[in-house]
């Protein structure tokens, strides 16, 4: 009997221990999913930092650019490039046949002409002079200087040719490629070419369809918070509208998409394509995030702060507006700027009014077309070529930088600024 | 232009406020005691600058585009076009005067334009003539009528009163906007494709319905077996399934697990470092999906002789998953926290060890909220759109296998959607109906999810 019971607690303790074991489990794997998660972006993504050029000596000469003696600014502006853009990269192997002559205009990017151009542009005394220049190297390139692109695959699978393995090889052994930062992966805008497509466009329509969601999310969202918290009497009405907050922050977002789309594109006829759109169905979205937050911080504010402005005269729009209202910006402030986040990080919604255009131009005014930087990661991500791959990533990376830095200021703001009432 | 206009007006705010400031200085000067503070008596003459210049600017974007179409159009009359074919005129005639028109240009619609930039100038500079002397007269008259015993702080407080409740109807237009958006699309979906075969069909093939003349009469015949919505509605709640698969054992037992047995520090960093899952962008759980799952799930399934698509189900499921994970986590460890002490004390005076207490007293007491917390994770696993269209396959095949690739509702919204949509066509139609069901779907999941937790928190309150 009493053994019995012993094999029974042991049991029921072995039992606790599984479970125990359970939980533990549980958070490891979360916490493991996050890891795994995290590193493969960075390990795919850091790459995308770096560019890789060749350098290749340029001979500006004045009869191929079709330039006469002494030309001016226009003149050099107006010149044929291409002929000399052409016979720099050909002359790298001077035995070159036709084939080969176009195998090795397609070691550089597609405008590798307006990169020898600039060149001169930005020192005329090079006419007739030999240079070296930094020129893009094609996507492929980049990606085999990387080490991102396997070398050992038959040559009719690979998009570079053993040919141009050959002179790049030759190349890299002169020292005549070179990595740096790349900066153009900021200021350029979309391109079909992944070697200068670059993430500034859609950076800029974010920007635009953040502040647009922001100056229409925010002011009305704290005047309703206030009404409803401080104001509203308690009726069927008032209730109403509380469901309809709390069920309009579990909608999911591709419906706000079908509002955009159906009304303010159909109905409103404001342009497609724009931040102005994008902003003001994102900040449909975020109204409920941010009454939500705005009422619970207005909540936490202690009624004997009402109760002493009233009891000093104060009238109750007085008490709201002077006491309470401040009293509660730190935690408005701080779910707002979460309320952003989680807009800033949107996809769905953009995608159905028409943010997924292809937009090489950066974006001056909230009315002009753009996308933005969750839609830019999609757009690359359905792009086959592999130099997109690492772009993808770092456009990840750039994304997860700017929701990072949100939140940790939103808890700082919280924690900052907000009163402990005890 | 407008906003010069916009800029003046605040400006003019601004300089009613501090008239009506000065003049309550001046009546105070007087000895006379006034009724509310100075700056109520500014509040009140800037309302009354508000308002006028609020009216006329609403009631001029309302009227003014229809009113001037009515003058150009009248040219246009009694020579037997189209309610269409007016249209069309006037849409090029707009075109033309903004420079945007690129077809042939008639001598009618060059004087139309024309017509068209003259009566905008007019009524530009009428709108300014209206608003300015409108915000005068009003504002001289309110100036007119303060004095040491008038009320101004009743009048603003009530003013801003009516402003918060209108800012609180948002919510209510928002979702009047987004049944409204969807309604009519919907009505006309159906009127070409019968209700009973969109439930019922199993054949989803949109791309079928190409783009039609709209001239030509609708065919219904055409779309036969085209719009059925059973593989569509399969996938999603296929897929949602899986991802609560994933979500529901990883996430209730780190709630779980968080509640009750860590420590402080653990808890510390641990809720944060879940949480970060919940912020991540989907666009970004869906490219995971796409590039490392997806392959990866693949090659696992080839080594051990299974045929795994490279867009399977399991991919996009789980990776939603991993999503969901945080939401049943929090929201679980929440619940459990707030079951009282007491239930656990009682428990462990019965000498039940902990696991036997959170097993047998805290999980049916927290039960409510978890069920809670559970089906507001479904309504997020249904809704989630852009797993799904990276991960998953966008060939809609009615399907149980979760090796091979389906579709869902979401998905198909934006393959319909995505790029130019021509309204009218029962194709564009079929997405808004499939957003309506997604929305009614949605809508019950969080009001049933919503009010169980509602009721729960009561309980323990």
């Amino acid at each position: 009997m009493n053994k019995n019971k012993e094999q029974l607690l042991n049991k029921r303790y072995k039992a606790e221990q599984r479970f125990r074991l359970y939980g533990q489990s549980a958070i490891f794997m979360a916490l493991l999913f996050l890891t795994i998660f995290i590193f493969k972006i960075f390990s795919t993504g850091y790459s995308a930092f770096q560019k890789t050029w060749l350098i290749v000596p340029v001979t500006f000469d004045p009869e191929l650019m079709m330039l006469e003696q002494n030309p001016s600014k226009e003149d050099i502006q107006d010149a044929d490039y291409y002929d000399i853009a052409l016979k720099s990269m050909a002359d790298l192997d001077l035995n070159a046949n036709e084939d080969q002559e176009n195998e090795l205009k397609r070691m550089v990017s597609y405008f590798f002409e307006k990169e020898i151009k600039n060149e001169l542009l930005n020192d005329p005394n090079l006419i007739g002079k030999t240079k070296e220049v930094y020129l893009t190297a094609s996507d492929d390139l980049d990606q085999v200087f990387k080490g991102n692109y396997p070398r050992d695959l038959p040559e009719d699978q690979r998009r570079v040719s053993d040919y141009q393995l050959k002179i790049f090889d030759q190349l890299v052994v002169n020292g005549k490629v070179e990595s740096k930062f790349n900066i153009s992966f900021f200021t350029n805008a979309d391109s079909r070419e992944a070697e200068l497509a670059g993430i500034a466009s859609s950076f800029m329509g974010s920007i635009f369809s953040i502040l647009v969601c922001l100056m229409i999310a925010f002011p009305v969202a704290v005047l309703a918070a206030i009404y409803l918290e401080e104001f509203a009497p308690k009726n069927r009405f008032t209730d109403f509208i509380e469901v309809n907050i709390n069920n309009l922050a579990a909608v999911p977002s591709i419906v706000f998409g079908l509002l955009g789309l159906g009304v303010l594109l159909a109905i409103f006829q404001l342009p497609r394509s724009t931040p102005l759109v994008g902003g003001i169905t994102l900040s449909l979205m975020t109204l409920p995030t941010i009454i939500i937050a705005a009422r619970a911080s207005l909540k936490a504010v202690p009624p004997s702060i009402r109760e002493a402005a009233l009891a000093m005269g104060a009238s109750r729009m007085q008490t709201t507006m002077h006491h309470t209202v401040p009293l509660s910006m730190p935690g408005t402030l701080s779910g707002t700027i979460i309320g952003l986040a989680q807009a800033l990080g949107e996809t769905a919604p953009l995608i159905l009014i028409g943010m997924v255009a292809f937009v090489n131009t950066i974006p001056g005014s909230p009315m002009d077309p753009a996308a933005s930087l969750p839609v830019q990661i999609y757009i690359w991500a359905e792009s086959a070529e592999r130099g997109f791959v690492e772009k993808v990533s770092a456009c990840i990376m750039v994304l997860l930088g700017f929701l990072i830095t949100m939140n940790l200021f939103a808890q700082i703001i919280r924690h900052k600024f907000e009163k402990k009432w005890s | 232009m407008n906003l010069i206009l916009f800029i003046f007006i605040v400006l003019l705010g601004f300089t009613s406020y501090y008239f009506g400031r000065k003049k309550a200085y001046t009546i105070q000067s007087t000895k006379k005691r006034l009724t509310a503070l100075p700056q109520f008596y500014g509040y009140y003459l800037a309302i009354w600058c508000a308002i006028p210049a609020f009216i006329i600017f609403s009631l001029w974007a309302i009227f003014e585009p229809t009113i001037v179409k009515l003058l150009i159009l009248s040219d246009y009359s009694n020579q037997g076009y189209l309610d269409d074919e007016l249209n069309l005129i006037y849409e090029k005639t707009k075109a033309l005067s903004r420079g945007q028109f690129t077809g042939e240009i008639t001598p009618f619609i060059d004087a139309s334009a024309e017509k068209y930039l003259s009566l905008r100038s007019i009524a530009q500079s009428s709108k300014v003539v209206i608003v300015l002397s409108a915000i005068i007269a009003s504002v001289a008259y309110a100036y007119k009528r303060i004095s040491s015993n008038s009320r101004t702080r009743e009048p603003v407080e009530k003013f801003l009163n009516a402003v918060l409740f209108t800012a609180s109807l948002a919510a209510i237009l928002t979702t009047v906007g987004i049944v409204f958006s969807l309604i009519f699309q919907t009505i006309d979906f159906f009127k070409v494709i019968p209700l009973f075969d969109f439930v019922f069909g199993t054949h989803w093939y949109p791309a079928k319905a190409f783009v039609r003349d709209s001239s030509e009469a609708l065919d219904p015949t055409m779309y036969s077996d085209t719009f059925g919505a059973v593989p569509i509605f399969a996938g999603t709640f296929f897929i949602a399934f899986i991802a609560m698969c994933v979500a529901i054992p990883i996430g209730l037992m780190s709630g779980i697990y968080l509640a009750e047995y860590a420590s402080a520090k653990v808890r510390q960093y641990a809720k944060p470092l879940i949480e970060i899952l919940a912020g991540i962008p989907t666009v970004v759980y869906g490219f995971f999906a796409a590039l490392t799952v997806g392959p990866f799930l693949k090659e696992l399934g080839t080594s051990m002789g299974l045929e795994v698509s490279a867009e399977s189900a399991l991919a996009a499921g789980g990776v939603m998953g991993i999503m969901i994970i945080p939401f049943i986590s929090s929201l679980s460890d929440d619940v459990i926290t707030s079951v009282p002490q007491s239930l656990r004390d009682g428990s462990y005076a019965m000498g039940a060890t902990k696991s036997e207490t959170i097993k047998r007293v805290i999980f049916p007491a927290a039960l409510p909220g978890i069920v809670g917390s559970i089906l507001l994770g479904v309504s997020r696993a249904i809704g989630e759109t852009m797993i799904v269209v990276m991960a998953s396959g966008l060939a809609a095949n009615l399907t149980l296998n979760p090796l091979e690739s389906t579709s869902t509702i979401t998905a198909q919204i934006v393959v319909i959607l995505i790029g130019d949509q021509a309204f009218g066509d029962p194709k564009t139609q079929a997405a808004f109906a499939l957003g309506m069901s997604l929305f009614l779907v949605t809508l019950c999941l969080n009001i049933v999810a919503l009010r169980v937790v509602k009721k729960y928190r009561e309980k323990y309150e």
